[in-house]
């Protein structure tokens, strides 16, 4: 699992029917430090989080579709959960909310 | 999942099992700010809709095959959206302004 900030939304209306009534989110993927790595995804949303939230993905397939609910759909990367802290080597590096 | 752009079309007459009617287009991956990143890939378009000049968004490794209508076919980069908007947000309901 990976740590990300969600910092965006992806709007389409021609994608595949997984992605069909799904918010699919622009997240930041965060180091241990809790700052923007460099890098991005883009994730379905599962938990019903927003902009600016730090976020639990999952980028890998047979959890996602698990998760969705159906046994094939060309999804990789999901939310499943909204962090309030990270605590790395006994520091708090994320503390949200 | 990832953003890209659809810049060119790729024409194979002779394919592998199970892809025959899939249109394969070459794509650019692009950072979150649409600026390429990374090296040019080839992706089945799983929307049937994708043309050259369109920002989609891609996904990559097993689940690219489920994106088609016979998911038991090599391939490992799919179309699965055309993108209308990316719309950067800053806050949302449960934050308040950090940065």
């Amino acid at each position: 699992m990976k740590v990300g900030r969600v910092v965006g939304t992806v709007v389409s209306t021609i994608s595949s029917p997984v992605f069909e009534g799904r918010r699919l989110l622009l997240c930041d993927l965060l180091d241990a430090s809790g700052h923007p790595d460099g890098s991005y995804m883009i994730c379905v949303d599962t938990v019903g989080s927003g902009a600016g939230e730090a976020v639990l993905i999952i980028d890998e397939g047979s959890s996602a579709r698990q998760v969705i609910g159906m046994s094939s759909a060309p999804v990789r990367a999901i939310v499943v959960g909204v962090i309030d802290q990270l605590i790395v080597d006994d520091e708090l590096v994320l503390r949200e909310g | 999942m990832q953003l890209a752009r659809v810049i060119g079309t790729v024409v194979a007459s002779v394919k592998a099992d199970g892809l025959e009617g899939v249109k394969f287009l070459l794509v650019q991956p692009l950072d979150r700010h649409e600026q390429p990143e990374g090296n040019p890939v080839v992706a089945a378009d799983g929307v049937h809709m994708a043309g050259p000049g369109e920002l989609v968004y891609i996904v990559g490794a097993r689940e690219a095959s489920q994106a088609l209508p016979n998911t038991f076919v090599p391939v490992d980069h799919a179309i699965v959206g055309i993108v209308d908007a990316v719309e950067e947000l800053r806050y949302g309901p449960r934050t308040e302004e950090r940065r």
